[in-house]
């Protein structure tokens, strides 16, 4: 499917997007530009307690309050659910207990924001506070009070452990073995659109709700579970989402709610959360704290890596079974590394939940394992980009832990920055208070399995075609900014020969497209869009039949470009699109085809397996350039270069607009953002609070913070990607945060082992070294963790077969768990 | 939100009452009533049928609700409604002359400048702000002008870009693109 040799009509081409006209002038409607007639409004009730139990919720003197039209608590819901099987743990409205402060309590629907405002006011809860879980510390600490009684053990939500092959064994035949501790801290989406849903029961009966979500179909899924009804009651829109990036995968509670109203009421009811609910919301990046032990020869190739992780999960399961996975799983596709062991734990604590952000997970270890790899070059006085161009992984090959590695251009990715930054003039070359640091990364385009267990394809497209030359194609896939209608629409154009004007797309509708898993893990481009070429291979099949009859030559020499259908050695035999269209309807009747798409089967049998693998893997190379005020710690970032391997770019406008994009997500991570919290005084509460929930406060980069940027595209077709285009959406934001922070040290000489980089740490760091202590600030101790006896599995090159170790009884062998001694 | 709010004490009864102004709206002469706490974003979103302008935060913080006020670009979260009386109020959708995009609109649009879309109206209304005062302003000067509207989706750089463009165009006489 690489179409490696075609010449292409529209792939490749700079195209105005196709939805870009309906931004521009206001025209396309979010969730919350929504109105329905005798629509009412909703609000929600929030803990002011970080953790307590729900004794008695009051609602008389709300539901007497003018304009008020029902109020719900969580007796109206006694279902749980959550994004994950694994982790069905929240209630739409708490029943017996709250979590986080801002863990929704009751609702209130009434005529208007105003009156609903007015009317939570009235409603009285009586709490009994807990003793608050701040910090995963704690968590490890305090099994009681136990935050959920499910879990691991006390407040241990999930434990992982995987070794692949013998990694002590490794180090200790290893030249040297670098141990470093890394923090990388919370922070959040702060998608631009605030979380909107307008729920209604249709003419027909059914429930239909309209929600600025990811994940149409787990919604939909959920809904039906929540609400006790066949699923085939409800259809979930997926409204264009202002915004994502991981933020809107998860089903907010605020969904179940006005669905719940709606159908009690029989009345549309909205909801918009405020920006402070937002942050609540949150399910965005973990806080992870990192150990990595990693050993090297003295020519600087990798022997082993032993990764611990200890994740911040908050208050609610989320993704947090799959988040754990990512804090490990991606750190050996890079480059290679013979064994590796990753033992990752999540704990609960009481705060807003943590979930997908951007890069799911692996920003964090990323991070970590691209720093010490500075570290390393540094001792072994090796280039840092000599050093990983010396072990990026082959093609095709597998890591240790069996993930395929399909097409790479990471070397290609490295020697580009080096070359367009003018590395090797700059790096440890620039005077005091400059310089420069490299970091690469990759990304998976899609995970290889569905959230739920299942057998059935992860993305299904149908087209429709008619006399009139309309082309429409219906694809569950949602549109939250990153232009996935555009990539459907240009692919079914590309197939067909036609404009993108020719083709309609309708998106993300439960209710009328075939199922597409959402816009998360980077899928869609590659999972839509070889479901989409598939359909549109079926009807061209049907076309070229028709058109070889009529033009006298046979189906397989037709040719669709430009509108036109033509046999490939006889420009005279031909027609317009729109005729060959009408002879194919009339020789097949209505023309339609689906196309669907599942995953390859991952190489990796054992059990775990399943996190990691991808049809393909994006690779990027990032270089930032920094001054450093060492009087202030001041960082000013002039400028960035990064080259992304994006297999292909299907329209390079959009694809360098999601490079930039990530680059400014990443440096924003590295310099600023922060989901923290903070205790509020004794004489107030005591509780536990954001620290920062406004757009204010919260630091993002503005237009004045943000450095240029030189993107450069590596194009090399991936044979399993549709015209061999990969994903571009999350891989550009993970190097930039390692590269940031090599940077500064390459400028001022001190290491600061966290994120974000402040000013405040980079100028601790100079005091440090200044005094003649280690140069450096970052976390000093990792806690001890009852991590488990690893799941121990052979790497490919150790005679392994990709199952874990068993016995002979058929079990898995446990090797015993061996705590390593600094 | 509503955290801390055990008391349940009773708010002051607000004043519901509607009252009703005449102002200019993307040129036509308009006559509206409305709810008097209501901000000029919700007058517009709510009572004037033009959900076109976004908001963000509420809080003035973000630039998503940016409109122009007598030619001026606002934060219309922070207008009163009933501040406006009298006044011309320009919004996204009045850039566009019939079906014809407006030379931001268009490079916005076709350079990279809107991904998600979201803040590009608040965006717009600042980029043209700029452009009435300064038709040909630096790279640096756009960044200043649009430091207020946050985006989340582009890092800026490619609207800088169009909006740079635009004013290319716009200087050269071309009033509307495609």
């Amino acid at each position: 499917m690489s179409g490696a040799d075609k010449k292409f009509d529209v792939v490749g081409k700079a195209r105005r997007r196709v939805d870009g006209r309906g931004k521009v002038v206001g025209q396309l409607r979010f969730a919350d530009d929504l109105v329905l007639p005798r629509m009412l409004h909703c609000k929600l009730l929030r803990s002011p307690h970080p953790h307590a139990v729900v004794e008695s919720v009051d609602v008389s003197r709300a539901e007497g309050h003018p304009g008020v039209h029902l109020v719900l608590t969580g007796e109206a819901f006694p279902v749980p659910y959550g994004i994950m099987p694994v982790s069905l743990d929240e209630h739409p409205l708490a029943r017996e207990r709250v979590r986080y402060v801002g863990d929704p309590v009751a609702a209130v629907v009434a005529k208007d924001e105003q009156s609903a405002t007015e009317a939570i006011e009235l409603i009285a809860v009586r709490y009994r506070p807990l003793p608050t879980i701040a910090s995963p510390e704690e968590a490890l600490a305090n099994p009681e009070a136990r935050i959920h009684d499910y879990g691991e053990q006390g407040n241990i939500h999930r434990n992982q452990a995987y070794e692949f092959g013998d990694v002590e064994g490794a180090l200790a035949a290893s030249d040297l073995v670098f141990e470093d501790l890394f923090f990388y801290e919370g922070n959040t989406h702060l998608p631009m659109e605030q979380q909107a849903s307008l729920a209604s029961v249709e003419g027909d009966g059914k429930l239909l709700l309209q929600s600025s979500t990811q994940n149409p179909h787990y919604l939909h899924r959920q809904l039906a579970r929540v609400l006790q009804m066949p699923a085939s009651q409800i259809r979930v829109i997926a409204t264009p989402n202002g915004g994502g990036f991981g933020g809107k995968c998860d089903p907010g509670n605020h969904e179940f709610v006005v669905c719940k109203a709606a159908l009690v009421l029989g009345r549309p009811v909205k909801i918009s959360l405020t920006r402070e609910e937002v942050f609540y919301q949150h399910r965005g990046r973990h806080p992870v704290l990192m150990k990595f032990r990693t050993g090297v020869s003295k020519d600087g190739k990798l022997t082993a890596m032993h990764l611990q992780t200890l994740l911040d999960g908050g208050a609610y399961g989320s993704h947090g079974p799959a988040s754990t996975f990512y804090t490990g799983v991606l750190t050996p596709v890079t480059y290679q590394l013979p064994r590796f062991k990753f033992e990752a734990c999540r704990v609960f604590t009481n705060k807003p939940a943590c979930g997908p952000k951007r890069g799911h997970g692996t920003p964090q270890p990323r991070f970590g394992q691209e720093v010490q790899l500075d570290k390393i070059a540094d001792k072994l006085d090796l280039d840092p980009a000599e050093l990983r161009l010396g072990m990026v992984t082959e093609p095709g090959s597998l890591t240790a832990s069996w993930l395929r590695v399909g097409t790479t251009g990471l070397a290609a990715c490295i020697r580009s920055v080096v070359e367009r930054s003018d590395w090797k003039a700059k790096h440890r070359k620039l005077p005091l208070g400059r310089g420069v640091g490299l970091a690469c990364s990759t990304y998976m385009c899609g995970a290889g399995v569905a959230i739920y267990w299942n057998k059935m394809p992860h993305s299904a497209v149908q087209l429709l075609l008619d006399r009139s030359g309309q082309v429409t194609v219906y694809s569950g896939a949602t549109e939250i900014g990153q232009g996935s209608d555009d990539v459907l629409a240009g692919l079914i154009a590309e197939a067909l020969g036609i404009d993108t004007d020719a083709v309609r797309c309708i998106t993300g509708d439960t209710g009328i497209t075939p199922i597409d898993l959402g816009s998360y893990s980077s899928r869609v481009t590659i999972m839509m869009g070889n479901a989409a070429l598939q359909a549109a291979g079926r009807v061209r099949d049907q076309l070229a039949a028709a058109a070889a009859e009529a033009l006298d030559t046979l189906p397989e020499r037709v040719v669709f470009s430009q509108g036109r259908v033509f046999a490939v050695d006889d420009a005279g035999k031909a027609m317009s699109f729109v005729e060959a269209v009408a002879l194919a309807e009339a020789k097949f009747g209505t023309l339609s085809a689906v196309g669907s798409y599942t995953p390859p089967k991952p190489p990796g049998k054992y059990k775990g397996a399943g996190v990691g693998p991808s049809p393909a893997y994006s690779f990027s190379a990032c270089v930032v350039e920094t001054e450093v005020d060492p009087a202030t710690g001041w960082i000013h970032v002039p400028k960035i270069w990064i080259a992304h391997d994006i297999g292909r770019a299907l329209n390079p406008v959009l694809a360098k607009g999601q490079v930039i994009g990530g680059v400014y997500m990443g440096l924003g991570e590295a310099l600023m953002e922060e989901q923290a919290f903070r205790r509020l005084p004794p004489k107030l509460s005591d509780a536990l609070v954001h620290r920062n929930p406004s757009m204010l406060d919260y630091k993002s980069l503005t237009a004045l913070d943000m450095p240029e940027v030189d993107v450069t595209l590596i194009e090399d077709p991936d044979p399993n990607c549709p015209y061999g285009a990969k994903e571009v959406g999350q891989g550009p934001l993970l190097p930039v945060m390692p590269a940031l922070a090599n940077a500064v040290y390459d400028a001022v000489g001190v290491r600061v082992d966290e994120v974000p980089v402040t000013p405040d740490k980079v100028l601790r760091a100079l005091e440090r070294k200044a005094k003649g202590e280690a140069a450096r600030v970052g976390p000093e101790a990792f806690p001890e963790v009852p991590y488990p006896s690893p799941t121990f599995v052979l790497p490919p090159w150790e005679n392994g077969d990709g199952d874990e170790l068993k016995g002979a009884d058929g079990k898995p062998v446990r090797r015993e768990r061996r705590v390593a001694t600094a | 939100m509503n955290a801390g709010v055990e008391k349940g004490v009773a708010k002051a009864v607000t004043l519901r009452r509607n009252v009703q102004i005449e102002l200019q709206v993307n040129g036509e002469p308009t006559e509206v009533s409305f709810a008097p706490y209501k901000t000029l974003l919700e007058l517009l979103r709510e009572d004037l049928d033009l959900p076109g302008t976004k908001h963000g935060c509420e809080l003035g913080e973000c630039g998503a609700c940016t409109v122009l006020l007598d030619g001026e670009p606002v934060l219309s979260c922070l207008v009163l409604a009933v501040e406006c009386a009298g006044r011309s109020v320009e919004t996204v959708e009045g850039l566009a002359q019939g079906t014809r995009l407006h030379a931001l609109q268009a490079a916005l649009t076709d350079l990279g400048g809107s991904q998600c879309g979201y803040c590009t109206p608040g965006m717009l209304m600042t980029a043209k702000a700029l452009l009435e005062r300064e038709p040909s302003p630096s790279r640096e000067r756009i960044r200043e002008a649009i430091a207020g509207n946050i985006c989340r989706c582009t890092g800026y750089q490619q609207i800088v870009d169009a909006i740079e463009s635009a004013a290319r165009e716009l200087r050269a006489g071309g009033e509307t693109a495609r």
